[in-house]
This record gives C-alpha cells, sequence and structure tokens, in this order.
C-alpha cells in the first residue's frame, strides 16, 4: 500500500526538526509543509484542533500531535534503525530523560534568559543543576542511546543547539564546556552527524530569527 | 526471580492513584509505602533525586519516576494479563496524546479552583469546563475512552474524581450539571474493583485540602 506521510512543522522549531529527524534516520520519505505560524493553515487546524501547533505528523490521512508521540508512533512503524530501546526499564529511563529536557531543561534556561536580579541567579543555579543530571547520564557513553543516537539524545538536540544558540544571541556565558565538558563533549559529537546538520535550521537565518524574537520578548514585556 | 514492588506514594495524589489502579488491574503484589510530603524519606531522595516526588515504583531495587512512564513499565512488564495501552500504534499514540493532554490541562486549572479566589478562581473553573468538554467529544459514544474497554486514558483520569468534591466545594461548582457525561463514565469506571478500591473517599480528601487551606489563609 503506498503510505503518505506529511509532516506540518516550522523550520525554527526543535520540536518540528527532531520530527524530520527522526524520519531521515528511518530513511522515510515525507511531504514537509511549512506552516506560518501566524496564519495557521485550516489543515493543521484540523488535524490538530485541541492544540493547534506544530509539528503533527499526517501518516495515510490520521494525525499525530505531540513531539514525543509522534517519536514514538515513528519508532513502532518504522522499525529499522531503532530510536527507543527493546528493555521496558532502558524505555522507562529514556521517557523518563526526554520528559525532563522538555518539561523541566527547557521552561528553566527560558527563565534563567529572562530573569534578573536575585531571581537569575536561583534560576541560574536550577539550570546548572539540572544540566549537571543530564550530563551525568550520559555517564562514559558516546550517545544517551549508547553507540548511535536514541530517543534522548534526538529530543536533546534542543540543548546541544538552541541552548547555545539563545546564549551567544544574549551574550551570555553561563552554559559553557568548562561547567559541562562530558555535555559539550557529546554536542560536539552529535553535531558532527550529517544527518542531524541536515535537520538544523540554518545557522544565518537560526541567529536572525532567535534575535527578532528576543528584542520582540524583551519590549513586550516593558 | 524474586519479583520486589514498591511504591512510595501519598494517599490523595491522583498520580499515585493511578499506579495503585495500574497495579491492580496487572494483579502484582507490591508493598506501599506513605510519604510524609513534609518530610520526605532518605529512601524517596536516593530513588528520586531528580524531582523528589511521588509516586516512585521500585522494581527489583530500580526506581520509576513519573507516573505515566511507570504505568507503561507496569504494561510493558506484566504484558500477558489486562493490557493497559491498545495494540495497535495508531491508537497507542492517541492515548499518549490524551494523557499529555490530561497532565497538560487538568491539574493546573484544578489546583487553582482550591488555591485562588475571585476573578482567578472563576476563570480556572472556565478552563476546567473547557477540558472536560473537550474530554466528553473525546469519549463520545464509547463506554471508556479505550473503547470498550477501561484502558490507560481512563486510569490516567479517573483519579482526579476523588478531588471533585473538593473542587466542588471550593468553587461552588457542579460538575454533573455541566458534564452528566463525564459523570456517566465515572461511574462506569468505579464500577471497576480496581478503581473503587484505589479512589479515596472525596470527603476525606475535602478534610485534608480543608486544613491546606486554612494554612494558605483562604478559609
Amino acid at each position: 500500500m503506498a503510505e503518505e506521510v506529511k509532516l506540518y512543522g516550522t523550520w525554527s522549531s526543535p520540536f518540528s526538526r527532531r520530527i524530520e529527524l527522526a524520519l531521515k534516520l528511518k530513511g522515510v520519505p515525507f511531504e514537509y509543509i511549512e506552516e506560518d505560524l501566524s496564519n495557521k493553515s485550516p489543515e493543521l487546524l484540523k488535524y490538530n484542533p485541541v492544540h493547534k501547533k506544530i509539528p503533527v505528523l499526517v501518516h495515510n490521512s490520521k494525525p499525530i500531535a505531540e513531539s514525543q508521540v509522534i517519536l514514538e508512533y515513528i519508532d513502532e512503524i518504522w522499525n529499522n534503525n531503532p530510536i527507543l530501546p527493546q528493555d521496558p526499564y532502558q524505555r522507562a529511563m529514556a521517557r523518563f530523560w526526554a520528559k525532563f529536557i522538555d518539561e523541566k531543561a527547557l521552561a528553566t534556561r527560558m527563565k534563567a534568559n529572562f530573569a534578573e536580579g536575585k531571581e537569575r541567579e536561583l534560576v541560574t543555579e536550577e539550570f546548572f543543576q539540572q544540566m549537571k543530571f543530564l550530563e551525568n547520564e550520559l555517564n562514559g557513553k558516546d550517545f544517551f542511546g549508547g553507540e548511535t543516537i536514541g530517543f534522548v539524545d534526538i529530543v536533546a538536540i534542543v540543548v546541544a543547539i538552541w541552548f547555545p544558540l539563545t546564549q551567544e544571541v544574549l551574550g551570555v556565558e553561563t552554559f559553557t564546556e568548562e561547567k559541562f565538558p562530558v555535555l559539550f563533549k557529546w554536542i560536539r559529537k552529535i553535531t558532527e552527524i550529517d544527518v542531524v546538520n541536515e535537520c538544523r535550521p540554518p545557522r544565518e537565518k537560526h541567529l536572525a530569527y532567535v534575535k527578532a524574537r528576543i528584542e520582540g520578548l524583551k519590549s513586550a514585556s516593558k | 526471580m524474586a519479583n520486589e514492588v514498591v511504591l512510595l506514594d501519598f494517599w490523595p495524589s491522583m498520580f499515585g492513584i493511578r499506579v495503585r489502579i495500574a497495579l491492580a488491574e496487572k494483579g502484582v503484589k507490591y508493598e506501599y509505602k506513605e510519604e510524609d510530603l513534609k518530610n520526605k524519606s532518605p529512601l524517596l531522595l536516593q530513588m528520586n533525586p531528580v524531582h523528589k516526588k511521588i509516586p516512585v515504583l521500585i522494581h527489583n531495587g530500580r526506581p520509576f519516576c513519573e507516573s505515566p512512564i511507570i504505568v507503561q513499565y507496569i504494561d510493558e512488564v506484566w504484558k500477558d494479563k489486562a493490557p493497559l495501552l491498545p495494540s495497535d500504534p495508531y491508537q497507542r499514540a492517541q492515548a499518549r496524546f490524551w494523557v499529555d493532554f490530561i497532565d497538560k490541562k487538568m491539574y493546573d486549572s484544578l489546583r487553582k479552583t482550591w488555591t485562588t479566589k475571585g476573578e482567578e478562581q472563576e476563570a480556572a473553573k472556565k478552563e476546567f469546563f473547557e477540558v472536560l468538554k473537550t474530554l466528553e467529544g473525546q469519549l463520545g459514544d464509547k463506554p471508556f475512552f479505550g473503547g470498550d474497554n477501561f484502558g490507560y486514558v481512563d486510569l490516567s483520569l479517573i483519579p482526579f474524581y476523588c478531588w471533585f468534591y473538593t473542587y466542588e466545594t471550593c468553587g461552588k461548582f457542579n460538575v454533573e450539571a455541566e458534564c452528566p457525561k463525564f459523570i456517566a463514565w465515572v461511574k462506569r469506571c468505579l464500577q471497576r474493583e480496581t478503581v473503587a478500591k484505589a479512589l479515596p473517599d472525596g470527603k476525606k480528601v475535602f478534610e485534608f485540602v480543608s486544613a491546606m487551606r486554612t494554612n494558605l489563609g483562604l478559609e
């Protein structure tokens, strides 16, 4: 049967890019539709009426939303180059760290970027603790997935690419190799992988975009 | 091999109740350890250093945290009995989506119905009813979110029911009047022994919350 795979996403979203990566890792051909979030398409609203967000994967006309749910679905439908481990304990650990990144690390990082004074100190300390926990998970391995990238690595690309880039735009240096040598070694390894680089936003365009967004957020809060 | 299962939990926690229902559905024997959240045990801090929260399932010495992750683990390990997640990958994805929705939307809006007053409380009530209406829409004419059978979404949602007496009393609203379909689903779930046994009495939860509200200066 002809497989029809469509991905509704945006070029700058780490959640969207991780789906592209998973599909490319498994060699799944797909049609990509770039969404304008200020003018969402009727299709997006039809396929994700609950959250109205990207990414949405549509497989043979059936929609799936929420990036981690989509990743697990992709892994179950296309068995080659597995993303999640087989062992239930390892799967639970992978899900735990992926949830930790998306629910804790991202939120803390955002707060740390915009907080001031004493609050900034406290939130930055929280961020350091979280990054230490994550770093400890690598535990001598090349990747969170072991010898090859897996579920946690794919989710953690937001840490590898988006965190340093935002930092560069803000002109701060809190997330450094000095503080997190093991994590930065992982960042170097993962950003050397061709398919990872195929699925990242182009640097100059990304820098300009993040700069504009931060400026927008700063003036909105005044 | 010895199958040693310990659950670190707190009696009114809806997240802990999820795990209790899952273990009961699978007929797993376990040791229940009640945590005092104002004085967390060294075991809890050791088993969940990242979040320091309950529930934590300890299986043969290895800890599992975060209720959706624990329930999926239980389903994968004790797979010969009472499947909790659907077998079809697309249905499984939908089940995961809805539990994620519940976790993102129910808890926060509900918490505000008893921790806030005035305009903030009214906004929380409105949000809560919108969430329920969305869930009712998803349930449709099915007996359970899982279809004909009680499953992952049902067990993730039903624990909130033991808090409804509290929400309704503090927020001065009535769920059955607004969402009768939802309450009909609740009643179907409560007919299951595993659910009826796992849910604490709503009035007991209210007594516990009343004490907390007094401390928060809301009574």
